[in-house]
């Protein structure tokens, strides 16, 4: 199982931002992608969950594999931890949610409301949904917002089952994960210029 | 799929105001027209299937900016885009669910309303049958109309300004429905034309929900 990325040019509100992005990770490689705010980390990695069309370039290996998250998570403020977790493992098919909450230590907040969780902890819920979807290739933006150094730790341990598992992870950070193995893709050297694919545009409607 | 609905139901009666504030207004609407027009009991009774089905509209429409809005602003929209549920069955539940929690106490409540107004009473069951078969569609146009209008802020006039002309239909035939059978006319064609009118929206407007929504997402 490989996740092969080629020539890909992606856009953001029409302005291209990333040209030329070319990279493979196969089953058990992590990635990380480093460069500063607004290089375009965010929509390369919307790019390849789906969720936007890329300007020019193809993507395989990324249908029905990916599970995504970004700066939201996707939760319910009304309702509990474990509701909000077995939401997740129902829309993507799978059974139980004990792994997830195990791996996040979540078992004091599973009746809670959500709402009522610190950010860190919401934060710790949303990362935990990962899990649930039982998906190859997670695709992580910014993950280890809000989450304290215990809580990096976890998660650094829950991406590292997953590889060894066979899974694959792209992660948008800007921190030291303590992923020694994973490779370090800098998006500052794929920068579009100023006048770099005059014209084009991921716009729907002109 | 099933998951989706339970969740949007158990929402809806959680947060409040999912069931009851379309409710209480339509009740309020119609408690509101005889003062408005005085108490003529046979002017009441003449335009009470109208009235009624005009209350049951934009009590629909009340409801309709918060049903994306809230999973849109969460980012529930963006991980709903990237799980196996296609988009157009998602949007078809989240419609579904709508109706559940808006279109089905109007239907239940529409005969106690028409009391008010001094309905006649062959019109009841037609006031349900039409309503009933209508609303759906106001949920699934509705649904479509929010899909436009979800990353705009403060869209809410927007849709409604989007989505009240789609509604024109639904209310004629509905209206005509229920107006033909208070007075005890034949209400076979335009019932024909409601259903038909629902049933082409239910097959169509998700795959128009969807694509719509995948635009707004980008």
């Amino acid at each position: 199982m490989t996740l092969s990325v080629k020539d890909l040019s992606v856009a953001r509100g029409g302005v291209p931002v990333l040209i030329g992005v070319s990279f493979e990770l196969r089953a058990g490689q992590a990635m990380i992608l480093r460069g500063p705010n607004g290089s375009g980390k965010t929509t390369m990695l919307r790019t390849l969950a789906g969720l936007q069309l890329p300007l020019s370039g193809e993507v395989h290996g990324a249908e029905d594999k990916i599970a995504y998250a970004a700066h939201s998570d996707g939760l319910k403020s009304m309702l509990t931890v474990e509701e909000n977790l077995t939401f997740w493992a129902e829309v993507f098919g799978a059974a139980g949610i004990s792994a997830a909450v195990e791996a996040f230590e979540l078992h004091d907040l599973r009746d809670r409301l959500a709402g009522t969780l610190s950010a860190g902890q919401k934060r710790r819920l949303g990362l935990a949904r990962l899990l649930v979807t039982r998906r190859p290739i997670w695709v992580l933006d910014e993950p280890t917002v809000s989450l304290d150094a215990k809580a990096v730790e976890m998660f650094a341990q829950a991406v590292r089952d997953h590889l060894t598992a066979g899974g694959m992870a792209l992660i948008a950070t800007h921190i030291e994960l303590g992923l020694a193995e994973a490779q370090v893709f800098d998006v500052t050297t794929h920068r579009a210029g100023p006048d770099a694919l005059a014209g084009a545009s991921d716009e729907a409607f002109l | 799929m099933k998951a989706l609905l339970r969740r949007d139901l158990a929402l809806a009666l959680r947060a409040g105001g999912g069931f009851g504030l379309g409710l209480a207004f339509f009740l309020i609407v119609t408690v509101l027209v005889p003062f408005g027009v005085g108490p003529q009991s046979e002017l009441l009774s003449r335009i009470a299937p109208g009235i009624l089905w005009l209350g049951a509209l934009l009590a629909c429409l009340l409801s309709l900016d918060r049903l994306l809005a809230l999973d849109w602003e969460d980012g529930t929209l963006d991980l709903l885009a990237t799980s196996p549920l296609p988009l157009e069955a998602a949007l078809l539940v989240k419609a579904l669910a709508h109706w559940i929690t808006t279109g089905l106490p109007l239907v239940l409540a529409a005969p106690l309303l028409g009391v008010l107004l001094n309905l006649p009473a062959s019109g009841y069951l037609w006031l349900v049958v039409s309503l009933a078969l209508g609303t759906p569609a106001l949920s699934v146009i509705g649904t479509f109309g929010a899909a436009l209008t979800v990353g705009v802020k403060r869209g809410g006039l927007l849709m409604s300004l989007l989505v009240l002309p789609l509604y024109v239909p639904t209310l004629i035939f509905g209206a005509e429905v229920a107006r033909r059978g208070a007075t005890g006319m034949a209400t076979e064609t335009p019932l024909l034309m409601l259903a038909g009118i629902t049933l082409g929206v239910i097959a169509l407007m998700p795959f128009a929900s969807a694509a719509a929504l995948r635009v707004n997402l980008r």
